[in-house]
């Protein structure tokens, strides 16, 4: 009856995936195992974390006064910077390549990713494309914001927008790699009885994840490729004096962007959707509905794309297509809220780390979902575009969601990962400063939009200065909660107590072996036979 | 003959083969859209521009443009009698063919490299030394701003695919392959076909705008 | 010796898709207004037919595989489709796809 044909305890102890290949740095740089490589994008992507903070830090700084501290071509590279290290070297690979990286094979109960040596690869193409950004950044930077908008970025502005879209092109490779090696993963290295309907949801975000990776990320290469021919031949591509339409580059740019921003949020959903019901010792409510809705995703996420441009001077019939599309879009995040709430419901809820930062999620990516039903809104968003109130909606969802569902995943499978238990307060510490200071950062953001006050001004008028201060107040606390990790997280590798294979007594194929797992996953194959979640009735005691 | 082992994370050579067509098709998903931002770019502007487009394509070489179309079409052609015979294991046989595949490709390249040079010679180069007058000039200069960059990329992926049919070519003719494997020979030949796809969408783009006119 | 032949259906196929390119080729050069493109563009289409079944042999894999190579298409046509409600409904700008260049 049970499934299991593997043991929880090896009778000899085997050495974990971070020995069995030698601890050299040759041994690491030359991975093929999955979850070296992991944790490889684990360091890459902190350092790119702490750079991107660093720009919003000297940002909120400088919003402290309304006439800024900062030179306004300054200010520019700062958000531009933060921007793209933000998106393209931290919150695109962040879940995918840690945890999805570490986890799906795990989970399908396979023995490695389908192609082993383009994972290593795409890793390759990610330094590579982060030294490029690097070097960009130390340069001098570029002043055009992350969305590098035509004729600025091609015609006039003065600072390194080649270098930067280099440094985002080879990126966009790396990304495209890894999600080809997902959803071959997925659909071709299921062990015995892994139906699709037997897969945890982790595994179906991330799926739609790298479809979503594969189908919208060329789109970009070859927008910035055009956007660097015409900075360097002026040949008016989109070039409004010299024939042609700056609007094409921004519907060219928005059909990967707004994938691109599902990229960076339904991995966070796969999170959550195995945190709730662990620590609601619930199985998900309607598992269907929330497979079904993160596939739909990948259609619907292609479909909305001109709502960034409803006063770009697009036509007014399709600033209604897609302002009447961008609703239809809603109805898939509001089925997996519902769907995470309905398994709170008559749950016996425990309030671990990772669970706080899931409910923390919930509340948050909430909230930002629905400040952006006013965004879809044509009319609303002729007075909220490029104020605040979209810079808070997209950070509500971004850090408030995605950030904090990175931590409740990083926090959850910490155990399996390194094989030791962080310590619990500091952890939960770190949760509530971070929801309370983020609320704090970004909440008088909300209001500041509505009230007027543009994005990307170095500068406001004094009258908005009581809520900016509020802002950088929370920023501080923030900054405060991401540090922490650091140092708690690290202190564990050290000094934790060891983990046994499932702390949590959760369910999913991932706890079933060792932790650390041996290099090969599992010494038998697992088969399975029964549905993922089976929380009721309580699961066989589990070593712990 | 040696026995070929799947590689550690498959249970069967059956497997891996099968795992590595499908990644080449994923892979060939993401070529469709990364030519085609080019070519919603093409439709927005000959949309825009149609009688500047079709001035534009009548100074392309069509001589230069069709002779080069055939030779695409044949080297298809040859790539996938290369890999009927690796189908049966005729390693030589299959070497032979990748090679006049690769050749062929080389001669494209020439011919292009060729027709690159007559436009340059005919000031039609957007950026470097375009020159036209008449009231087309700027529609004539944004129609080869994406005839360089369209088949610009097209080349480069024409020279990638040169360089993989050769290697082909080298280890077929050293015995690496078998009747039991010789996937490698068969993604090669996929993205040597899908080469040939996106130039047979292109060449009338292309080649035959205006041409009636 | 006769093994090394090509099979008949590939010869064949080249022999279509050379057939196909000197009739696009000679329609080119027909008056045909806005039918050239389509022309072309058709005759593209079945020559890309051609090679992705017979060539590719895309009907003889899994479903799953030509549902993958399908996927950019698709998607590619959403690309056009919706960039089309803002191209074709302008009024005030240079770029009106409805309207012949001034």
């Amino acid at each position: 009856m049970t499934a299991a044909t593997f043991t929880d305890k090896p009778a000899v102890s085997v050495p974990s995936y971070l020995m069995e290949e030698g601890s050299t740095l040759r041994s690491w740089l030359l991975t093929h195992d999955h979850k070296r490589i992991a944790i490889l994008y684990t360091i890459s992507i902190t350092l790119f974390f702490f750079v991107g903070g660093a720009a919003a830090t000297l940002i909120r700084l400088n919003l402290v006064t309304p006439q800024g501290i900062f030179e306004p071509g300054t200010y520019n590279r700062l958000f531009s910077i933060h921007g793209i290290v933000m998106v393209w070297f931290f919150l695109i690979p962040s879940i995918p390549n840690t945890l999805g990286n570490f986890l799906l094979p795990l989970m399908i109960g396979a023995k490695d990713l389908a192609f082993p040596r383009i994972n290593l690869f795409s890793w390759y193409l990610f330094v590579a494309a982060g030294l490029l950004a690097l070097f960009a950044v130390i340069a001098g930077g570029v002043d055009t914001g992350w969305t590098f908008y035509t004729p600025f970025s091609t015609m006039y502005s003065n600072s390194y927008v080649i270098l930067a879209i280099s440094a985002v092109f080879v990126s966009g490779f790396s990304s495209i790699l890894t999600g080809l090696n997902f959803i071959v993963t997925v659909h071709k290295m299921r062990a015995p009885g892994m139906t699709w309907y037997r897969l945890p949801i982790f595994v179906w975000s991330n799926y739609s994840t790298a479809i979503i990776m594969v189908l919208a990320t060329p789109i970009l290469a070859i927008t910035l490729a055009l956007l660097a021919a015409e900075r360097l031949l002026r040949v008016g591509i989109f070039d409004p004096a010299l024939g042609g339409d700056p609007l094409l580059f921004q519907h060219l740019f928005w059909f990967y962007s707004h994938p691109a921003v599902y990229i960076m949020i339904l991995p966070g959903f796969g999170v959550i959707s195995e945190v709730i019901p662990c620590f609601s010792r619930k199985p998900i409510f309607g598992y269907k509905f929330v497979a079904w809705a993160s596939v739909s995703f990948t259609a619907v996420s292609f479909l909305v794309w001109a709502h960034h441009m409803f006063v770009s001077g697009m036509s007014l019939y399709a600033g209604l297509v897609f302002s009447l599309l961008s609703y239809v879009i809603a109805v898939p995040s509001a089925i997996k809220v519902f769907n995470w709430t309905a398994t709170l419901h008559k749950g016996w809820i425990s309030f671990n780390a990772p669970m706080l930062y899931a409910l923390g999620f919930i509340g948050l990516f909430t909230t930002g979902g629905l400040s952006g039903l006013f965004t879809a809104n044509l009319a609303a968003d002729v007075h909220v575009t490029d104020t605040y109130f979209v810079v808070a909606h997209f950070h509500y969802i971004m850090v408030g969601g995605m950030v904090s569902a990175y931590f409740a995943g990083l926090h959850f499978w910490w155990p399996k990962i390194t094989g030791r238990l962080y310590h619990e307060w500091w952890a939960r510490v770190a949760a509530l400063l971070i929801f309370f200071g983020f609320n704090l950062t970004f909440f008088p953001q909300f209001i500041l939009g509505y009230l007027g006050m543009e994005r990307r001004y170095y500068a406001y008028p004094p009258e908005f200065q009581f809520w900016n201060v509020l802002s950088s107040a929370g920023a501080s606390i923030l900054a405060l909660g991401y540090v922490l990790p650091l140092f708690y997280l690290s202190w564990s590798l050290v000094k934790g107590q060891r983990a046994g294979a499932n702390p949590w007594a959760a369910t999913g194929l991932e706890w079933r072996t060792s932790s650390p797992p041996p290099k090969h996953n599992f010494d038998v194959t697992p088969v399975v036979t029964r549905p993922p979640y089976q929380y009721r009735p309580e699961p066989e005691p589990q070593d712990a | 003959m040696h026995e070929v082992a799947p590689e550690e994370q498959f249970a069967s050579m059956e497997q891996q083969a099968d795992v590595a067509a499908f990644g080449m098709w994923v892979f060939l998903a993401t070529e469709v859209l990364f030519f085609g931002g080019m070519l919603l770019a093409y439709a927005v502007y000959r949309g825009s521009f149609p009688e500047g487009f079709a001035e534009a394509g009548r100074h392309t070489k069509i001589v230069i443009g069709t002779v080069n179309t055939v030779i695409l079409l044949t080297s298809s052609f040859t790539i996938a009698w290369a890999v009927h015979l690796a189908e049966k294991g005729w390693g030589r046989g299959v070497a032979v063919l990748l090679g006049v595949t690769a050749l062929f490709g080389l001669v494209f390249l020439g011919l292009k490299g060729v027709e690159y040079y007559q436009e340059w010679d005919e000031h039609l180069v957007p950026g470097l030394n375009f020159q036209m007058e008449g009231p087309h000039g700027q529609a004539v200069q944004l129609f080869y701003f994406l005839y360089f960059m369209l088949t610009g990329v097209h080349g480069l992926h024409v020279t990638i695919g040169i360089v993989l049919v050769a290697v082909m070519a080298v280890r077929a003719w050293k015995g690496a392959f078998t009747k039991d494997y010789y996937t490698p020979i068969e993604l090669t030949g996929l993205y040597w076909h899908f080469v040939d796809l996106v130039w047979i969408f292109l060449y009338p783009l292309i080649y035959l705008v205006g041409r009636s006119g | 010796m006769r093994e090394y032949l090509p099979p008949r259906s590939l010869v064949l196929t080249w022999i279509a898709l050379l057939g196909l390119l000197t009739a696009t080729l000679t329609l080119a050069y027909v008056p045909m207004g806005i039918y050239n493109l389509i022309a072309g563009l058709s005759i593209s289409t079945i020559k890309a037919a051609l090679v992705v079944v017979l060539f590719m042999k895309l009907l003889d894999t899994s479903p799953i595989v030509r549902v993958a190579a399908a996927a950019g298409l698709f998607w590619l046509a959403f690309l056009f489709s919706l960039a089309a409600t803002d191209y074709m409904t302008r009024v005030d700008s240079h770029i009106p796809i409805v309207e012949r260049e001034r």
